[in-house]
């Protein structure tokens, strides 16, 4: 059996991050093993820019921004093992991986973080009625498709949700020849940032139409059409709004779910909103040693503050392995009136750091008041013209005011509409 | 090319057929129209094998039931193929109901199922604490189980081919000449000819039977939709839960999968168009509502997926299994509709029988029925995985990451005999892409590595054969 201080699973933005703030506090045997077959996770398909605008200070594209990471990496003796899939995290923190060069590989170590990401929500989660032909896939696949095996996975597209990565193949179908007849969203209000919606959609003439859905799709071998309709307030179809739309390919951009299969494995305890495990301000589960960051706790819009959040991981089990993470009793968080959830979802009251508050509302808000209450005090209060459901949130609280709360006292962050 | 027999349809009849053929000394084709097997009704269906009570007494259907639900299992432990003796249960909501059960208990006798008692309320919960307390009793069948269809009808194909039997895929039978001294078929791989035809095209037999002017089969398309849901909701069913069965079929069922998942289905909608295998909403909404009268704690956001079959429902109400009255040489396999996956060992056990009483064929002396179960990195523990990995390193890299499926196990799977061609039946074949984020990650992994292996260009690979295509020309 191996030993390691700190095994980072996923060599993503999230992983590396971590394992890097880990070996800058000083811990010394770090591993990370990666899946795939190159560093970098979903980022070496993201080939737009729009990454590092608030980390770096300018505008790069996702290889770009991971290989920054990649070069720190490489330029430590932080080990690094490729192609290589976790299996398993037993209760004392060992960890069962295998790949086809060391066979099955088992590692005892001090600290774990998890940084396994996301996937893509599937077909058959949205029940859609029609025919399984080929060109239904997710819009990450496509992108993985035309960014790294050169191929186009389509000539006439229709985009199903306008999640971030949808709207971006938009435009990248689009730049690369395709026709791209609309993008369908159920909701009144798009899942994706402003910034895409504009860049990738306006720009290119290309239809964002809301409270519309895909009832069908047509075609016995490759896709021949889909047909659309317009939903009601309950998300139900209208019927008499279909509209046949001819397409050889239906993209899907409806959701995003954190990979937390090794996590639940491990009895990790989860946030029934974010899915994701539940965790403290430095992001370490309800199993002793193990933390998680990047889009296995919480599905981010940004991989800027991914980085945040991993290195405050990377950060915390370096002081877990170091023996001085300090525990006081803690606070717990919850969200009321519009916000959905917190992380984190619990803070130590001996935290030496300001918390940074992340959460998402439910439905666009406008000119709210945001406020953070323990009990009867209100500790913050702070107003937003507009806040949506695409675009993630935090507010901080100081570490001194976090010092002064009851033990096991609930803070509530909640909105209210002018 | 001559055959002694060209069997045509390589679902679970023609495949189990041919496997029993290829105990003889003769050459026998089987003839697929689709890229791979179980390509029809096989591949969408309700994986049950029924008891026998449903079929009226002295129908093919019941006696031809009860003894191929006898031979499931030998024969699935022969092939490595998963089946799970589970027992089934036909639930009753009111006395009424409660009269029709006992009805189907009289019926089962009748028909020689063993094991079958009516049970009571307080009974059926203990079975199964999941099903509604509106439940009044039910019929237990100890002898009903569940089966993977396609995975059976690929394991008979790769032992019929071991033992020499020819698999023609993308082989569509368009005319047929009856000969001298037989058949010459004129098929989309060229022409065959054969002594003997063996008529197991599911839902188009009676189309190939008017080839040689035999309309003597006459078929409805009924078309049935089901929902797969994660393996997460396993547990809400132990038994294949029944309704009392109506006109059109056996209901509604809730049942687990020999994989663990849960399953609902099937509607039951006549159609015209017999490749209409579209799921509708109407059908689906249907099928929740009638299952949650089963289990009304079922929750559909556990789907994982949504699918539609065809069944090919003979209007005289029983299998047409025996020879045309047009020829002699030509034997219809037709109407094999539920309990048709039940009965489908007793039915190639029947017609191999047909056959062998007119031809003088002698067994071969080196032929294996059996097949070596395919590796499955899943099920292993430690030292047998260290084991696998050290014999061959293909086995140590993952490529499906929801279902743990090794490159190793996709190689076995396309380099099997008769092996796949396509995404869908590396699928079927290994479940890579079958989890929970139904190949999102791997399906673009799984097109490089059949692109690799057939020596193909990544946009000539089919999600499932014909114009499936996934992509289109290289990027600009």
């Amino acid at each position: 059996m191996l030993e390691y201080d700190l095994v980072v699973v996923g060599g993503g933005p999230a992983g590396m991050a971590a394992a890097l703030a880990a070996h800058e506090e000083g811990i010394e045997k770090i591993i990370v093993l990666e899946r795939a077959d190159t560093l970098g996770g979903i980022l070496e398909q993201c080939i737009h820019t729009g990454f590092g605008l608030h980390y770096f200070g300018e505008e790069l594209s996702g290889p770009e921004y991971a290989g920054r990471f990649i070069e720190e990496l490489y330029k430590t003796d932080i080990d690094v093992k490729v192609d290589t899939m976790v299996l398993d995290i037993s209760a004392d923190n060992v960890v069962t991986a295998v790949n086809n060069f060391d066979g099955l590989l088992t590692i005892q170590a001090k600290a774990i973080v998890l940084a396994m990401g996301c996937r893509e929500r599937p077909r058959g989660a949205l029940s859609i009625a029609g025919s399984r032909a080929s060109g239904i896939m997710t819009a990450g696949t496509a992108q993985k498709y035309v960014n790294l095996d050169g191929y186009m996975p389509g000539k006439t597209v229709v985009i199903l949700g306008s999640g971030d990565i949808g709207l971006i193949m938009a435009r990248r179908m689009t730049l690369e020849g395709a026709k791209v007849k609309a993008v369908c969203e159920l909701m009144p209000y798009s899942g994706g940032l402003t910034r895409n919606i504009v860049q990738c959609l306006e720009d290119f003439g290309i239809p964002l139409r809301l409270s519309c859905t895909v009832v069908a799709t047509h075609g016995k071998e490759r896709l021949e059409g889909v047909t659309v309709a317009n939903v009601d307030e309950h998300l139900k179809p209208i019927p008499g709004t279909e509209e046949y739309i001819p397409c050889d390919t239906l993209m899907l951009s409806v959701g995003l779910i954190p990979e937390n299969e090794l996590s639940k494995n491990a009895g990790i305890q989860l946030d029934t909103v974010t899915n994701g495990p539940v965790v403290d301000e430095y992001r370490e589960t309800s199993h002793k040693g193990v933390f998680a960051c990047g889009n296995v706790l919480q599905v981010h819009d940004l991989v800027d503050f991914v980085t945040e959040e991993s290195k405050l991981a990377g950060k915390g089990a370096a002081k877990f392995i170091k023996g001085e993470k300090q525990e006081n009793g803690v606070v717990h968080t919850k969200g009321e009136n519009g916000v959905r959830y917190i992380v984190p979802q619990n803070i130590n009251r001996a935290t030496d750091n300001d918390v940074k508050l992340y959460f998402r509302v439910g439905r666009v808000l406008e000119n709210v008041t945001l406020t953070v209450t323990c009990g009867d005090a209100v500790l913050l209060s702070k107003k937003k013209r507009k806040m949506t459901p695409g675009e993630m949130e935090y507010i901080t609280l100081k570490a001194e005011v976090i010092a002064k709360l009851p033990a096991d006292s609930t803070l509530v962050v909640s909105t209210k509409e002018a | 090319m001559k055959y002694d027999v060209a069997v045509v349809g390589a679902g679970v009849v023609g495949a189990l057929i041919s496997r029993e053929l290829s105990k003889y000394d003769i050459r026998v084709a089987l003839l697929e129209k689709c890229n791979d097997v179980a390509m029809g009704t096989t591949k969408a269906n309700s994986a049950i094998v029924h008891g026998g009570f449903d079929a009226a007494n002295g129908t093919l259907k019941a006696k031809l039931n009860v003894r191929g639900t006898e031979l499931m299992p030998k024969l699935c432990a022969d092939m490595a193929v998963p089946y799970r003796n589970n027992g089934s249960l036909v639930l009753a909501f009111s006395e009424e109901e409660m009269e029709h059960v006992r009805t189907l208990y009289e019926r089962g006798v009748k028909n020689g199922v063993p094991k079958l008692s009516v049970l009571d309320k307080a009974q059926v919960k203990a079975l199964e604490p999941h099903v509604s307390d509106e439940v009044v009793g039910a019929l237990l069948s100890e002898t009903a189980g569940i089966v993977c269809p396609y995975e059976l009808t690929i394991a008979a194909t790769e032992v019929a081919v071991t033992n020499g039997v020819e698999f023609i895929r993308n082989c569509a039978v368009e005319a047929i000449n009856v000969t001298a001294d037989g058949f010459l078929l004129a098929t989309t791989q060229g022409e065959i000819s054969a002594k003997y035809v063996v008529n197991a095209a599911g839902i188009h037999t009676d189309d190939i039977a008017r080839m040689i002017g035999d309309d003597s089969i006459s078929l409805v398309a009924r078309k049935g939709e089901y929902y797969l849901l994660d393996k997460s909701f396993g547990f809400m069913a132990d038994h294949t839960i029944f309704q009392c069965p109506n006109k059109m079929g056996k209901g509604v069922l809730v049942t687990p999968t020999v994989d663990g998942n849960l399953l609902i289905g099937p509607s039951a909608l006549d159609v015209e168009d017999k490749e209409d295998v579209d799921t509708t909403p109407q059908g689906l909404e249907f099928i929740v509502e009638k299952a949650k009268k089963s289990v009304p704690t079922l929750n559909i956001r556990g789907a994982i997926t949504s699918f539609a079959g065809m069944r090919a429902h003979p209007v005289t109400d029983d299998f047409i299994i025996g020879f045309s009255a047009k020829n002699d040489c030509f034997l219809n396999v037709a109407g094999i509709e539920s309990p048709g996956l039940s009965a489908a060992p007793a039915i190639a056990e029947m017609v191999a029988g047909l056959l062998k009483e007119k031809a003088d064929w002698q067994e071969k002396k080196d032929c294996v029925l059996t097949r070596k179960a395919p590796v499955r990195f899943r099920h292993m523990t430690k030292s047998e995985r260290e084991a696998l990995i050290a014999k061959n390193k293909a086995y140590g890299r993952i490529i499906c990451r929801c279902e743990t499926i090794t490159e190793g196990e996709i190689l076995d799977a396309i380099h099997a005999p008769a092996g796949a061609r396509d995404v869908d039946g590396v699928k079927r074949r290994t479940r890579a892409g079958m989890g929970r984020c139904q190949g999102g990650f791997c399906g673009s992994k799984v097109v490089e590595i059949l692109s690799r292996e057939l020596n193909m260009p990544m946009n000539e690979i089919t999600k499932f054969g014909g114009n499936s295509k996934i992509l289109f020309e290289k990027t600009k």
